[in-house]
């Protein structure tokens, strides 16, 4: 404050601090120190390994999901609170109309909710009711078929084919009923 | 004699706690470091050959595989990744990345002569090609099936060695939309 910060000055005015005050000053500089270094460190230590039980609770057990869009309803509105689990996907559990969360397949970073209608093998029919000649597709083995409940206003397997099983996230299982 | 039980009746109730403690910090966070950072997988089978396996069954190589790379799911033409199967999600499977999407392959084997990759897909085939299960049977795979990429052999020891994300001149794609992130040929 009363000189230009050059770095010796700062260094001589330390010394000069130290000299006054000796001991006292070193101890409460020392203890400060590592203070904050001893908090910083259980900080982030407890960070790291909450962070880690979150991970592995999503991973492995389920959690909570907002879903939004339209193309579940009326099953699940927009901005519903659902509850995911995981443990159907590891013990391959999923069974025919079950609603399940999945990797989109066109864009691996966001999700989407559907139901599935048809395992490996199903004979799915994909034509429109008003067409005339139906016609129909087998699910390879390792996909599934899956359709929103709104199929009107829906993107899903009709648009871009089965969804290989190892995209699917976790299984709904509970929704929040907001009235 | 009550007092020397209760003190060896303490020590097993602490060792129990600090066990519990240690437990429930190190196996979440081990686990957390398998799935996000990196593990190690053992390579079977001959489609990679002779990148990975060239002993064929006598010596499987050990491979190093970086998740944290592949958070992003960004991945270059030439790179080894390891996916999950899509035809059996119990299985994963090492294969080298061809082509990225946008981009059209020239296919060996495929139903079609010429494949355009649909968005967030990619086109993985083994360098051994025509023994090697991968996108001339299945076609392209999603993005979100990427497990994680292959950086290094590990084991043996003699086949110590960092993999290089090189694609042979002859499966470079017909047409790209995507720049390739290492400098252009």
């Amino acid at each position: 404050m009363f000189f230009p910060g050059s770095l010796a000055t700062t260094l001589k005015i330390e010394c000069i601090v130290e000299q006054t005050y000796g001991p006292w000053w070193q101890s409460l500089h020392r203890t400060m120190l590592r203070g904050i270094l001893g908090k910083t460190f259980r900080l982030v230590g407890y960070t790291i390994q909450y962070a880690c039980i979150a991970h592995c609770a999503f991973e492995y057990v389920g959690g909570v999901v907002m879903c939004s869009g339209p193309s579940m309803e009326p099953t699940i509105q927009n901005s519903d609170i659902v509850c995911a689990e995981n443990l159907s996907r590891h013990f391959y559990g999923i069974q025919r109309g079950d609603i399940v969360i999945a990797k989109s397949p066109s864009d691996p970073k966001s999700n989407i909710c559907k139901r599935v209608i048809g395992l490996e093998g199903d004979k799915i029919l994909t034509s429109r009711p008003s067409d005339f000649f139906k016609s129909h597709n087998y699910v390879p083995t390792g996909h599934v078929w899956l359709e929103g409940d709104n199929l009107q206003n829906s993107t899903d397997s009709r648009y871009y084919g089965p969804v290989p099983y190892g995209l699917i996230r976790g299984r709904i299982f509970f929704k929040k009923s907001c009235s | 004699m009550t007092a020397g039980m209760a003190q060896s009746q303490g020590w097993v109730t602490r060792y129990f706690k600090a066990f519990c403690k240690g437990f429930f910090v190190a196996v979440p966070v081990a686990v957390t470091f398998l799935d996000r950072v990196a593990c190690v997988a053992r390579v079977e089978g001959a489609s990679m050959q002779p990148s990975l396996n060239p002993g064929g069954s006598q010596s499987s190589d050990v491979v190093l595989l970086n998740h944290w790379k592949v958070r992003k799911f960004e991945v270059q033409r030439g790179d080894i990744v390891s996916l999950v199967s899509p035809k059996n999600p119990e299985q994963k499977i090492i294969k080298r990345v061809i082509a990225l999407e946008g981009d059209i392959v020239k296919t060996i084997g495929h139903k079609n002569r010429y494949v355009k990759v649909p968005r967030g897909h990619i086109w993985v085939e083994g360098d051994h090609h025509g023994h090697s299960f991968d996108s001339n049977s299945f076609g392209p795979v999603s993005l979100g099936l990427l497990h994680a990429h292959a950086t290094h052999i590990l084991w043996p020891p003699e086949r110590w060695q960092k993999l290089e994300s090189v694609l042979p001149p002859e499966r470079l794609p017909v047409q790209s939309e995507k720049e390739s992130l290492h400098g252009s040929p």
